[in-house]
C-alpha cells in the first residue's frame, strides 16, 4: 500500500511538477511517521561556563524536513555556483560553503528573523538562510540586474534585512557585528547579533579589540568561529599558537561545538542566544566544521590537504547525510519523500540558474548610482573630464 | 606582423601568451620571453641569494608558493628562516617586518593585495616612512612592501582599489609601479637594495603577461633607478603619461592614433614617488599636449599631481591646451562585467581624450 502510494506520488510529481505527490504521502504521515524524537548530541567543550547546552535535542518531523531542505538547497546552490564558475559565467572570487551547511541551518533554527547576522566572504549559505531567494543569489553571482545587489556587489557583498553581508576584508566584519549588537542594546529591542568569522580571521587583532569592548559593555553578541581547519592554504596548527578558538575570548565564555551536526549547532546557538538575551554579555562559539571545496574557486584545495581527508569527512561526517540517517532511522520521513525533496530542490536551483544566466546585465545608467544615501542627484566624473555621469541615491 | 605582436604584448592581453607559444623568434640574439611573475620571482631569488639579510614574509608565501605564485619555489630553496608564512594578521606582521628592518634585516613584506595593506597602513606610514626623519638619520628602515595593486577582474569593490596616490602622498616612502617584466625585475632589485621603505605596486593582470627581456636586463646586477621614468614610444603631437597596466593601453591607443596621423609619446612613469617631473616636462615642451592615464580614482590622484607639477614648472607655458586626466570612474568598483568594464579607462577612452585634447 505504501509502495503504491509512493509510485502514485512520484507520478503526480512528475506530471504536475509540483509538490502534489508529496502531499499524498504527507497525509499518510500522521499515522505512519514518528512526529518527534529526541537525539543524543555531542557534549560541547566549555570555557568559563558552569553548564552548557543540553546533550539531548528534540526534533519534530517538520523541523527535520525543514533543516534537510535548507541544507540540501545550500548544497545544491553551491554546486551550481561551482559549475557556473567553471563555465566562466561567474567571475572574480567565489568561496563555496558546501560541507558547512549545518552551521547556517543550525544557527538560523535557533535565532529569530528579527535577530541580526553578519559573516565574512563564504556567505552564500547565510544569504539564503537569512531570506534571499536562490535566484537572487545566483543572479548576483552572475552579475545581473536581478541579483540581490543589482549585480554591483558580487559574491562577497550580498545583503538583506538584518543580514549585513558578505564582507571581503578578513576579520573586519567582527567589529561590525559588535556594533550591530551595540545598536540592539542601545535600542533595547532584545535582539542579538550573530557575528561569524573563520579560523584564519581568528588571528586578526581587531577581533581581540572587539572581544574586549563587547565584554566590557556586555554587548548581546554571539561570536561564532567557523573552524574549517584551514585559512586558505594554511592549516590551523601553522597559523595559531592556540587552536582552542572557543577559549580565545579569554574573559568571554566559550563553547566548542560539533559544527557538522545541525542539532548540536542549534542547541548551542539557542544556549548562546539565551545567554546574550539574559544580559550576560557576549559569548564565543567555535563550530568545528569542514569545507569540501578549496578556499575559493581559484584554489584546488588539495595542495595543503589530502583527498583522503576530504573523502573521509564526506563519508563519515556529512551534515546532510547525518540528518537523513536520523530521519530515516527513526521513521520520521521516508526515503522516497527525501528523494522527492531532492528532486524539487534540484529543479528550483536549475530554474534559478536559468534565471541567473538569462537575466540581463545591469544597465549602464546604473553605474554611478548609490554612492551616497539620502542625497540629491550628483555628478560623477567618468574616465575623462568630458564624461559627466549621473548618480542618484 | 611584428608590430601587431608587440602591440598584443604591450596591451597586456593574455593573447601575448599565444604569441609566445607560436615560437616567437628572438629579435636580438639574447632576447628571451619572461612573464612578469617570473621576473619578480627571479629578482627575489637573486636578492635572497646575494644578501643573507633579505627575507620574505606574508600570507601563503612559503608552502602555498604564493597566492599568485610569485614566490613559487622560494621556500623549497631557502626554507623556513628566509620565507615565512604568516597568519592573517596584516597590522601585526607589517609591524614585525618593520621592526626587523630596524634591527638590521632587509624584509620583503608581501600584502596579498594592497587592499589588505589598509589594515597595516599605520605601520607603513608611521613606523616605516617617518622613522628616518624622526630619528634625524639614526634609524633607517630598509623594507619593501609589495603585492598586487588596483583592479583585477570581477573582484568587486573591496578588492579593486589603487593605492598609488595614498602612498605617494607620504614623504619618507618611495613608491614604484612597474609595467612590464623588465620594470618588475629591475625595480624590485633596486627596491630591495634601497635603504628606504619602498612600496612596490604590482598588478595581478600583468603577472602572466610575457615580455621580451634583453640579456642585460637578465643579468644579476641589473637594476632600474627608482625615480626615473622611461619613454616607451617617441612622438611629436601629444604626451601620454601612465603607470602599470595602463602603459600598455596607452601604447595600444598610440598604435591606433598613428594610423590617423596622431603621433603619441608614451611615458612609463615606473616610479610614482619621487615623480620624474623632468621627463614629463621635457616631453611636454616638445609636444605641447599632455594626457595622463591611470586606473585609480581621479580626486587627489596621480594625474592630479602631475597637473599641479606641470603648472608649477617651465612646461606650463608650452601647453596648447589644459592637461587631460584619464582615470577610473569616481565610484567603488562594481562587480557586473559590463559595469566593471565601464569603470576603468579603455583604449577608446584614451583615444577620445587625446583627440579632444588636440581638438581633432
Amino acid at each position: 500500500m505504501k509502495t503504491m502510494l509512493a509510485i502514485i506520488s512520484n507520478a503526480l510529481c512528475r506530471i504536475t511538477g509540483k509538490n502534489a505527490g508529496a502531499r499524498v504521502v504527507v497525509s499518510r504521515s500522521l499515522s505512519d511517521f514518528t512526529p518527534q524524537a529526541t537525539f543524543d548530541i555531542k557534549r560541547c567543550d566549555l570555557h568559563g561556563l558552569e553548564a552548557g547546552p543540553p546533550v539531548r535535542a528534540e526534533l519534530t518531523r517538520e523541523q527535520g524536513l525543514q533543516y534537510y531542505r535548507t541544507m540540501q538547497t545550500v548544497r545544491r546552490m553551491e554546486l551550481k555556483a561551482d559549475q557556473l564558475y567553471k563555465q566562466k559565467i561567474i567571475r572574480g572570487f567565489c568561496h563555496l560553503y558546501d560541507g558547512q551547511e549545518a552551521c547556517a541551518a543550525g544557527i538560523e533554527a535557533a535565532i529569530n528573523p528579527s535577530d541580526h547576522l553578519i559573516t565574512a566572504y563564504r556567505a552564500h549559505g547565510f544569504t539564503f538562510t537569512r531570506g534571499v531567494p536562490i535566484k537572487e543569489i545566483l543572479a548576483e553571482l552572475t552579475g545581473r540586474k536581478g541579483g540581490v545587489a543589482k549585480g554591483k556587489g558580487g559574491s562577497m557583498h550580498m545583503y538583506a534585512p538584518h543580514f549585513y553581508g558578505g564582507n571581503g576584508i578578513v576579520g573586519a566584519q567582527v567589529p561590525l557585528g559588535a556594533g550591530i549588537a551595540l545598536a540592539c542594546q542601545y535600542q533595547g529591542n532584545n535582539q542579538i547579533c550573530v557575528t561569524l568569522y573563520g579560523d584564519g580571521a581568528a588571528n586578526q587583532g581587531q577581533i581581540f579589540e572587539t572581544f574586549n569592548m563587547a565584554a566590557l559593555w556586555k554587548l548581546p553578541c554571539i561570536f561564532v568561529c567557523e573552524n574549517n581547519k584551514y585559512g586558505m592554504g594554511t592549516s590551523v596548527e601553522r597559523a595559531a599558537a592556540s587552536t582552542d578558538y572557543y577559549k580565545r575570548g579569554d574573559f568571554i565564555p566559550g563553547l566548542r561545538v560539533d559544527g557538522m551536526d545541525v542539532l548540536c549547532v542549534r542547541e548551542a546557538a539557542r544556549f548562546a542566544a539565551d545567554h546574550c538575551r539574559a544580559g550576560k554579555g557576549p559569548i564565543v562559539m567555535e563550530l568545528q566544521t569542514y569545507r569540501y571545496h578549496g578556499h575559493s574557486m581559484s584554489d584546488p584545495g588539495v595542495s595543503y590537504r589530502t583527498r583522503e581527508e576530504i573523502q573521509e569527512v564526506r563519508s563519515k561526517s556529512d551534515p546532510i547525510s547525518m540528518l537523513k540517517e536520523r530521519l530515516l532511522g527513526n521513521n520520521m520521513a521516508s526515503a522516497e519523500e527525501l528523494k522527492e525533496i531532492d528532486i524539487q530542490i534540484r529543479k528550483e536551483v536549475e530554474d534559478a540558474a536559468q534565471y541567473a544566466t538569462s537575466d540581463p546585465e545591469p544597465p549602464l545608467d546604473e553605474l554611478c548610482n548609490h554612492v551616497f544615501a539620502s542625497s540629491p542627484p550628483l555628478e560623477v566624473r567618468g574616465t575623462n573630464p568630458w564624461a559627466r555621469l549621473k548618480s542618484v541615491s | 606582423m611584428a608590430t601587431s605582436l608587440r602591440c598584443f604584448l604591450r596591451s597586456g592581453k593574455r593573447a601575448g601568451l599565444v604569441a609566445a607559444q607560436r615560437g616567437f623568434s628572438r629579435s636580438s640574439a639574447a632576447a628571451v620571453q619572461v612573464n612578469v611573475r617570473d621576473a619578480l620571482n627571479q629578482a627575489m631569488d637573486e636578492e635572497l641569494e646575494r644578501d643573507e639579510r633579505v627575507f620574505l614574509l606574508g600570507e601563503e608565501v612559503a608552502q602555498y608558493d604564493g597566492a599568485y605564485k610569485v614566490s613559487r619555489g622560494l621556500w623549497k630553496k631557502y626554507g623556513d628562516k628566509r620565507i615565512i608564512d604568516t597568519p592573517i594578521s596584516e597590522m601585526g606582521f607589517a609591524g614585525i617586518a618593520v621592526g626587523a628592518a630596524m634591527a638590521g634585516l632587509r624584509p620583503i613584506c608581501e600584502f596579498m593585495t594592497f587592499n589588505f595593506s589598509m589594515q597595516a597602513i599605520d605601520q607603513v606610514i608611521n613606523s616605516a616612512a617617518k622613522t628616518y626623519y624622526m630619528s634625524a638619520g639614526l634609524q633607517p628602515v630598509p623594507i619593501v612592501f609589495r603585492g598586487p595593486n588596483g583592479a583585477s577582474a570581477g573582484v568587486a569593490a573591496q578588492h579593486s582599489q589603487c593605492f598609488a596616490a595614498w602612498y605617494a602622498h607620504c614623504p619618507g616612502l618611495k613608491v614604484v609601479s612597474p609595467w612590464n617584466s623588465e620594470d618588475a625585475r629591475g625595480l624590485l632589485k633596486a627596491a630591495i637594495r634601497d635603504d628606504n621603505p619602498v612600496v612596490f605596486l604590482e598588478n595581478e593582470l600583468m603577472y602572466g603577461v610575457p615580455f621580451e627581456m634583453s640579456e642585460e636586463s637578465l643579468s644579476k646586477n641589473f637594476t632600474i633607478p627608482i625615480g626615473k621614468a622611461k619613454v616607451e614610444r617617441q612622438g611629436a603631437h601629444v604626451t601620454l603619461v601612465s603607470h602599470s597596466r595602463f602603459v600598455g593601453l596607452c601604447l595600444d591607443a598610440a598604435a591606433v592614433l598613428a594610423k590617423e596621423g596622431v603621433d603619441c609619446e608614451v611615458i612609463n612613469l615606473r616610479t610614482i614617488r619621487p615623480l620624474d617631473v623632468e621627463c614629463i616636462e621635457g616631453s611636454v615642451m616638445k609636444t605641447n599636449h599632455l594626457v595622463t592615464v591611470e586606473g585609480g580614482w581621479p580626486q587627489f590622484g596621480v594625474g592630479a599631481e602631475i597637473c599641479a607639477r606641470i603648472m608649477e614648472g617651465p612646461a606650463f607655458n608650452y601647453l596648447d591646451s589644459p592637461v587631460t586626466r584619464v582615470t577610473g570612474v569616481d565610484i567603488p568598483m562594481p562587480y557586473a562585467k559590463i559595469l566593471e568594464d565601464h569603470s576603468l579607462p579603455q583604449v577608446k577612452d584614451i583615444i577620445f581624450s587625446v583627440k579632444k585634447t588636440l581638438n581633432v
